[in-house]
C-alpha cells in the first residue's frame, strides 16, 4: 500500500470536483479498492470517499423503472421487497456472490466497477496489458481455467468479468446515470462495459472523473419468469465459472419474449442476444434451449484450460430455461 | 467431584477465551518499542540477485533499516536432526547468498516503526535479477530433474512382488497423481523477537516450541538457556507450523540488529510460497491377486516434488506396507527437485496421498474381479504387521467396516455404474480405508497441587486447536478431584518441561502419561508433606496414605483436604514432575485403523458434484474426548473433501510464480459444501499396549482415504475414474 491523499465528499458536485485534482479513484465500500491497493496493483494518489452521497436509496419511477443508488449495498438491494418480487434474477445474482460480509460492504456502483480476478493482473509482477499497457496477456498462454473468458476475448487481454449482479442487470435491461465535470449523462447498461479489444486498459464507457449516481432497471418484462443460476467448484464464495441470467415470458405454450446474460464466460456481462432469437415464437421446451444455448456460444474460443465453460455455459442456460419454464419458477 | 471425565463429551477449556478473543496469538502480541517487518519476496524461481536498490525505500516515512543478502548478520545453519530436536525442511537460511530458488523467497526484509511502512517501503525495494529458466511443474521436474531415490528406511519390501505380478492371473497396473496442496490455517505465520541482555524470547506460530528453540539457538550460535519460544495459541497448522521457516530467522536477526522488539506477519500470498506446502506425487501402482481376490503382489512406486535446496520424502507408502494382508510387496520413493520452497508434513503426511493411490487402486482391482469392494477389503484384513512382522497391538478395522456399513446402509448398493438415481441426481457410493501411525514420544510434564485450592501444570508442548488443553485438565481433574475449572495448563513456552511437537498424531498418547505420573508424583509430594513431624499423620508413613477426591486418607480413615493440609503446613504447593519415555515397537506394531463410506451426487446436466453424506468408523483406541476427538474426524473429512475436489496449488508453467495464492482462489470446502450429514463413529477400544489410557490419537487418520472413497463413490456414479486430483468437474463431463 502506497500513501494516499483522502477527502471527504458531500456532494456528487464536490465529489467531482476532488477527484479531477488528482489521479483518484472513488470510494464506497471499498471492497475492490483495498484489496488492489494492499497489493499495490491499484496505486490512486487520492481517494474521494462517496459513502456521504445521498445515492442510497431505490425508488420505483412512474413509468415503472426502478433507480438504485450507486451506494445501494448488496444486501439491501438482494432484499429489497421490490426487487424479490419483480427482479428475482437480480436477488438471486447478488445473494450468489462473495460473501454475507463482503455484500454488506459492497455497493451497487462499485459492483459494476469491480475488476477482474485475473492472477496475471493481480500479482502485480506477470505481463498484463490491463495494468501495464503494451506488455502482453500472460494468461493467454498460461493458466486460464477458472477466471478467463470465452467469449469477448482479444489477443490482448481473456480475463472475465467477475460479477454476478452485472449479469442479472444485463438481462434486464439498465441504463448506468453519470455525472462529470460535463455534467450528467445516461449509458445503457449494455454499452457501459467495453471489451478489451486493443485497449484492455479501457474497462468501461466513463469520461474521467464521472461518477455512477444510480443504476435504474428497466421495468420487469411483463408476465414473465426469471432466474440466475451460477456453476462453479464449490458451493459458495467462488467467481462463477459459468452463470445464466434467463427472464422468460411464455403465452399460450409459446416463447413471447425472452433476455438472456451469461457470467464468467465473458469479457464484460455478456447479454446473449442471438440465443434470446433462438428462443423467441417457440415452445419451451429442451430441444429449443439447447439450440439457444449452441447459439449463445457460436463466438465462443476457447483457451487451454477452459473449453469446458463453453458446454458448462450451454449447461447453464438449458437449467434455467427450464427452471424458469417449469411450474415452480418465480413469476413477475 | 466428578472422576469420570476421561472419555467424557468435555468442552474446551480454552473455548470462552478463544470466542470473545482474549486468548494471544503471536500477532497479537504488540510489545513496548516493537518495530514491524515486512519482507520483500522473489518474483522469480530460479535464478540470481544481481542488485538490490534500496534507495527509494530506505527514505520512506518510518523506515529502520533494510536487510538483504548484503546486509545481514552471519548466522548458521541448524544441524536439522530429529533426534538432536533441531530439525527443520528448509535447511538454508535467508539472506545467505544471491541465489534465488523460489518464487515468493525472501529477498529483504524492511524493518519500520509501523506494519504500514514497513510494507509500503517493501514495495519500493528494487530487486534485479538474472533469470534462468525454472523447474516449475511436476510435469517439468519428472522431465528434467534427476530422480533420486529416498533413503531407504522409508522403503519397503518382501517376498519377489515383480515376479508374483508378471505371473499372477489377474492384475492391474495404474498411476495416481496429487497436486501440490497448501496447508493454508486461518492464522498466518507470524514471528515476534525480542532480544534481551542476549537472551532471546520468541512468539512463534509453531507446533513445536521445543524444536523451535533448539533451532534458534544453533542459527544464533547461543545456549539453548539464552532461547524461549512462546505458542500459547496457534490458529492451526496442519504441518506448516512444525519446524521454523525462513521468515522467524529474518525476524529473529532484525531484532537484534535494530536492538527493538520485531514483529513479522507473512502475507497470505507467501502462505503459498516460504513456509512449506505437500508435495505433488506420482505414484505407480501394481495389484495382483489369485482368481478369488487375494493378494499376491503389491508394488507402489512413489516419486514426489521437492526444492533444488533439501530433500522432503513424503512417505507414500507408508501405509501400503502393512494395511492388507500381501506376501510379496514393495513400496519404494524418490524425489525430483523443482523451484519452490522446500516442502514439508501437511496433515497425514504420505498417508493422505498414499492411501488415495492404494484405496483408488483397491476399487479399481475389485471392480476388475468383479467383487464388492468391501468385501474385496474384508477378504485381505490381516491383524498382523507383515512390514515389521510383528502383531498389530489392537484392530478393531473389521468392527469398523461392519459398523460403518451398517450406519450407511452399503448392502443397498447397487454395483451397476450410474444405477442409483434420485431427481437430476446420480448417486454414487465409495469406500476406502483409512490409516495412520501410533507413535508415543518423550515427555516431561510438572504439576503444582496449590494451597488454593487449584491444581497447575505444564508442558513444552502445543495445543494447535485440537484439544490439548481440554484433556490434559481431564486427566487433572479425574486423578485429583479438583473441579476442570479449576486446573490451570499451561503449554506453549520452551521454558516448560520439554514436551512433544504437535504432529503426528503424537501429542495425546505422548502427553496424558506424563501428565499423570506428574499429578501422580505430586500427590505421593502432598502424602510426604502429610506425615512431617508438625503435620496430621506425623505418626504414619506417606505409603500407607491415601489420596482421594482432593483429600488424604490415613490408614484408620481419617481425612484431610489438601488445600487444609498445604496450609498448615504453610506450604504453596506440592509438586510432582515426571518424564515418561517413547513407546517401542519391539512386541507390537502401533496403529490406527478405519474406513470412510462416502455418498456424491453428480448432477449431470450442469455438471455438479457435491459429497452429500460421510460415515466414517474410526479405531484410534480409547476416546479421551469424544467432541473433541469427533471434532477432529469431522474436520479430516471436511478437509479431506477438498483434498478429493478442490484443493491444488497451481503455478505459473513458464515463471514458476503461483496462480492461485489466496483464499479465493485456492479452493477449500465453504460451510455451503459440508456434506448433509457426516457420521463419526469412535469405537473406543482402549490400546493399553500402547500406553496407560490407551489413546493412539486421532488428528490425522480422518483425511487419510477420504480422497479415494470420494473418487471412488465419483467412479459408481459416473463412470469415469479420476486418478489425478483433484476431481475438477471439466474431468467428469462428456467429451
Amino acid at each position: 500500500m502506497r500513501s494516499f491523499a483522502y477527502e471527504k465528499a458531500d456532494s456528487v458536485d464536490a465529489a467531482v470536483k476532488s477527484h479531477a485534482n488528482k489521479r483518484s479513484s472513488y470510494i464506497a465500500g471499498g471492497t475492490t479498492l483495498i484489496d488492489l491497493v494492499k497489493l499495490d496493483v491499484m496505486r490512486p494518489e487520492q481517494v474521494v470517499d462517496i459513502n456521504r452521497l445521498p445515492l442510497g436509496e431505490v425508488e420505483r419511477l412512474s413509468d415503472g423503472r426502478l433507480k438504485v443508488g450507486a451506494l445501494v449495498s448488496n444486501t439491501d438491494l438482494a432484499y429489497h421487497d421490490v426487487v424479490m418480487e419483480e427482479y428475482a434474477v437480480l436477488s438471486e445474482a447478488l445473494l450468489s456472490g462473495a460473501s454475507t460480509q463482503l455484500r454488506n460492504m459492497a455497493s451497487t456502483a462499485g459492483n459494476v466497477m469491480q475488476r477482474v480476478r485475473c492472477p496475471y493482473f493481480r500479482d502485480g509482477v506477470s505481463d498484463c496489458n490491463k495494468r501495464e499497457p503494451g506488455s502482453g496477456c500472460s494468461a493467454i498462454g498460461g493458466h486460464n481455467r477458472s477466471v478467463h473468458a470465452v467469449l469477448g476475448t482479444s489477443e490482448q487481454c481473456i480475463a472475465s468479468h467477475p460479477s454476478d449482479m452485472c449479469v442479472a442487470m444485463a438481462a434486464i435491461g439498465a441504463t448506468v446515470l453519470v455525472e462529470g465535470p460535463k455534467g450528467a449523462r445516461e449509458i445503457d447498461f449494455l454499452d457501459f462495459h467495453l471489451l478489451p479489444g486493443d485497449n484492455p486498459q479501457h474497462e468501461h464507457a466513463l469520461e474521467p472523473d464521472e461518477l455512477i449516481t444510480h443504476v435504474v432497471l428497466n421495468a420487469p418484462l411483463k408476465g414473465s419468469r426469471s432466474s440466475y443460476l451460477k456453476l462453479r467448484d464449490r458451493a459458495s464464495y467462488q467467481f462463477a465459472l459459468a452463470s445464466s441470467a434467463v427472464i422468460l415470458s411464455v403465452e399460450s405454450g409459446v416463447i413471447r419474449d425472452a433476455r438472456l446474460a451469461l457470467g464468467g464466460v465473458g469479457t464484460k456481462p455478456w447479454r446473449a442476444k442471438s440465443a434470446e432469437q433462438a428462443l423467441i415464437g417457440k415452445k419451451p421446451e429442451k430441444s429449443v434451449f439447447e439450440a439457444a444455448a449452441e447459439k449463445a456460444f457460436e463466438t465462443a474460443k476457447a483457451y487451454k484450460h477452459n473449453a469446458y465453460k463453453i458446454p458448462l455455459g450451454q449447461q447453464a442456460i438449458v437449467r434455467s430455461l427450464e427452471l424458469v419454464s417449469s411450474d415452480n419458477g418465480a413469476t413477475s | 467431584m466428578s472422576k469420570n471425565l476421561v472419555g467424557a463429551a468435555v468442552p474446551r477449556v480454552d473455548g470462552a477465551r478463544k470466542l470473545s478473543g482474549l486468548a494471544p496469538y503471536t500477532s497479537d502480541n504488540h510489545l513496548p518499542n516493537m518495530a514491524y517487518g515486512y519482507g520483500v519476496f522473489s518474483t522469480i524461481a530460479s535464478g540470481k540477485i544481481t542488485g538490490i536498490d534500496t534507495g527509494e525505500a530506505s527514505k520512506m516515512p518510518g523506515v529502520i533499516d533494510i536487510f538483504h543478502h548484503k546486509h545481514f548478520p552471519k548466522l548458521y545453519r541448524t544441524p536439522s536432526s530429529f533426534e538432536e530436536e533441531n530439525k527443520v525442511d528448509e535447511t538454508r537460511l535467508p539472506f545467505e547468498d544471491d541465489m534465488v530458488h523460489y518464487a515468493g523467497q525472501f529477498v529483504a526484509l524492511v524493518v519500520a516503526e509501523t506494519f504500514e511502512q514497513a510494507r509500503a517501503a517493501a514495495y519500493r525495494v528494487k530487486v534485479d535479477y538474472k533469470a534462468e529458466d525454472p523447474i516449475a511443474t511436476m510435469d517439468q521436474a519428472l522431465k528434467r530433474s534427476e530422480k533420486k531415490p529416498a533413503p531407504p528406511e522409508t522403503d519397503h519390501s518382501r517376498g519377489e512382488p515383480d515376479k508374483r505380478f508378471e505371473s499372477a492371473a489377474r492384475k492391474i497396473e495404474r498411476v495416481y497423481t496429487t497436486p501440490v496442496e497448501t496447508h493454508n490455517p486461518m492464522e498466518l505465520h507470524a514471528s515476534v523477537a525480542h532480544w534481551e541482555n542476549g537472551r532471546l524470547v520468541l512468539f512463534e506460530a509453531s507446533q513445536g516450541v521445543i524444536f523451535a528453540r533448539n533451532v534458534m539457538s544453533k542459527v544464533f550460535g547461543i545456549a539453548p538457556s539464552q532461547v524461549e519460544v512462546r505458542a500459547p495459541f496457534i490458529g492451526s497448522g496442519f504441518g506448516s507450523k512444525l519446524w521454523i521457516w525462513p521468515h522467524a530467522v529474518a525476524a529473529a536477526a532484525a531484532a537484534r540488529e535494530v536492538k527493538r522488539p520485531v514483529q513479522l506477519v507473512v502475507p497470505r500470498q507467501e502462505m503459498f510460497t516460504t513456509t512449506g506446502q505437500r508435495p505433488a506425487t506420482h505414484q505407480t501402482l501394481r495389484i495382483a491377486t489369485g482368481e478369488q481376490g487375494k493378494l499376491q503382489a503389491l508394488t507402489q512406486d512413489s516419486i514426489n516434488s521437492t526444492s533444488t535446496t533439501d530433500v522432503y520424502v513424503e512417505s507414500s507408502g507408508s501405509c501400503t506396507k502393512s494395511l492388507y494382508d500381501c506376501p510379496d510387496l514393495r513400496v519404494s520413493h524418490a524425489t525430483v527437485a523443482s523451484n519452490r520452497g522446500t516442502p514439508t508434513s501437511m496433515r497425514a503426511p504420505g498417508a493422505a496421498p498414499g492411501l488415495f493411490a492404494l484405496e483408488s487402486a483397491m476399487d479399481e482391482m475389485a471392480i476388475e474381479l468383479g467383487m464388492d469392494p468391501l468385501e474385496f477389503r474384508k477378504l485381505n484384513f490381516t491383524d498382523r504387521d507383515q512390514s515389521l512382522d510383528l502383531p498389530f497391538s489392537s484392530i478393531h478395522l473389521l468392527e469398523a467396516y461392519e459398523k460403518g456399513a451398517e450406519k450407511f446402509g452399503w448392502s443397498e448398493r447397487n454395483p451397476e455404474i450410474g444405477s442409483m438415481r434420485d431427481g437430476d441426481e446420480v448417486i454414487g457410493w465409495g469406500v476406502a480405508a483409512c490409516n495412520w501411525e501410533a507413535l508415543k514420544r518423550d515427555c516431561s510434564a510438572r504439576v503444582s497441587m496449590r494451597s488454593d485450592g487449584t491444581v497447575f501444570a505444564s508442558c513444552a508442548t502445543q495445543d494447535i486447536g485440537t484439544g490439548t488443553y481440554t484433556i490434559l485438565a481431564q486427566v487433572i481433574s479425574d486423578l485429583t478431584g479438583v473441579a476442570i475449572d479449576k486446573v490451570d495448563i499451561e503449554l506453549g513456552s520452551s521454558a516448560y518441561p520439554s514436551g512433544p511437537v504437535s504432529g503426528g498424531s503424537w501429542a495425546t498418547a505422548t502427553t496424558l502419561p506424563a501428565i499423570a505420573k506428574a499429578t501422580k508424583n505430586a500427590i505421593d509430594q502432598l502424602k510426604v508433606y502429610a506425615t512431617s513431624s508438625n503435620a496430621k499423620f506425623a505418626d504414619q508413613k506417606p505409603e500407607d496414605l491415601k489420596y482421594e477426591d482432593g483429600e488424604v486418607i490415613s490408614g484408620s480413615g481419617d481425612r484431610i483436604s489438601f488445600t487444609e493440609l498445604l496450609k498448615q503446613q504453610r506450604l504453596a504447593s506440592a509438586d510432582g514432575e515426571a518424564d515418561t519415555p517413547a513407546a517401542e515397537q519391539d512386541k507390537f506394531s502401533f496403529r490406527s485403523f478405519g474406513v470412510h463410506f462416502v455418498e456424491v451426487r453428480w448432477d449431470e446436466a450442469i455438471s455438479n458434484l457435491r459429497v452429500s453424506r460421510v460415515v466414517s468408523a474410526i479405531d484410534v483406541g480409547k476416546i479421551i474426548n469424544s467432541t473433541t476427538a469427533a471434532n477432529q474426524v469431522e474436520g479430516a473429512v471436511v478437509m479431506g473433501i477438498g483434498m478429493a475436489l478442490y484443493e491444488a496449488t497451481e503455478y505459473d508453467h513458464r515463471t514458476g510464480l503461483p496462480v492461485n495464492n489466496d483464499y479465493a482462489e485456492y479452493l477449500v470446502p465453504t460451510h455451503a459444501d459440508q456434506p448433509d450429514s457426516v457420521d463419526v463413529i469412535l469405537l473406543d477400544h482402549p490400546d493399553y499396549d500402547f500406553n496407560e489410557y490407551g489413546a493412539r490419537g486421532i488428528g490425522e487418520i480422518g483425511i487419510t482415504g477420504l480422497a479415494a472413497a470420494v473418487a471412488n463413490a465419483v467412479h459408481h456414479a459416473t463412470g469415469k475414474r479420476v486418478r489425478d486430483l483433484p476431481i475438477r468437474l471439466e474431468k467428469l463431463m462428456a467429451t
